[in-house]
């Protein structure tokens, strides 16, 4: 699985790296994100559906940190 | 990305980047980038100062015919001598700042110029500016799509959020 780890970015960075990591990839492919509560826990995941990708699952992994799975 | 399906209609996002202040170019690099990651449409429009950016040489460099153009333009600079729109201190803050930047994890101007190509956002440079300060197409980067004028600007950007900064 695509693997991106998105904690010590900052906005708009946090967007950039998830968009750019999922237009590298074929469709069916899915990547796992480890991000941050708050905005990118609010934000990445709604707007990576907004763009037709599933999201899969979040859930929390300790520390305030989130992995997301998304599928493209 | 055109394999995704858009669910929400976006209003695309124009910038005019008239200063070539670092912090407002900055906060303008942020803004395109942040939308274009989010799909949205993103086109900026550099005039004047902000024409500093899109130089090919970052640092100083005496670029068109006349005496003053060469003048001006040598005393801008490229993306590397952009100023701090306050607390300026001769030049030393955007490297101060950029510093500060790095230690907390922001994104530094070239990272964000690096990702505005990469998310394929339109950079567009103003003829008449350009006419001013003597610059050529050759002098910028080739990263500028196009060197336009106002009303290419205005079609472009009919249906656009425009922010002016």
């Amino acid at each position: 699985m695509n693997f991106l780890d998105i904690t010590k970015e900052t906005c708009p960075m946090t967007f950039v790296k998830v968009k750019l990591q999922l237009a590298k990839m074929d469709k069916g492919q899915d990547l796992e994100v480890i991000l941050n509560e708050g905005e990118p826990l609010q934000n990445v995941p709604a707007s990576c559906e907004e763009q037709g990708y599933k999201v899969l699952s979040i859930e929390a992994v300790g520390d305030g940190k989130h992995r997301v799975i998304i599928k493209k | 990305m055109s394999e995704t399906a858009v669910k929400t209609e976006k209003k695309d996002l124009t910038i005019v980047c008239f200063s070539g202040d670092f912090d407002k170019i900055l906060a303008a690099f942020v803004m395109a980038t942040g939308a274009a990651a989010t799909n949205r449409k993103v086109t900026i429009f550099f005039t004047f100062w902000g024409l500093n950016v899109l130089k090919k040489d970052f640092g100083r460099k005496a670029l068109g015919k006349g005496i003053l153009a060469k003048v001006f333009n040598f005393l801008l600079g490229g993306r590397n001598k952009l100023p701090l729109s306050r607390l300026n201190f001769g030049g030393a803050s955007p490297s101060l700042m950029t510093s500060m930047m790095k230690k907390h994890n922001v994104a530094t101007l070239p990272e964000l110029i690096e990702a505005a190509h990469a998310l394929g956002i339109r950079l567009l440079a103003c003829e008449m500016a350009l006419h001013i300060l003597e610059l050529e197409r050759d002098d910028l980067i080739e990263e500028v799509e196009g060197v336009v004028g106002v009303a290419t600007f205005l079609n472009d950007s009919e249906n656009a959020h425009i922010i002016f900064v």
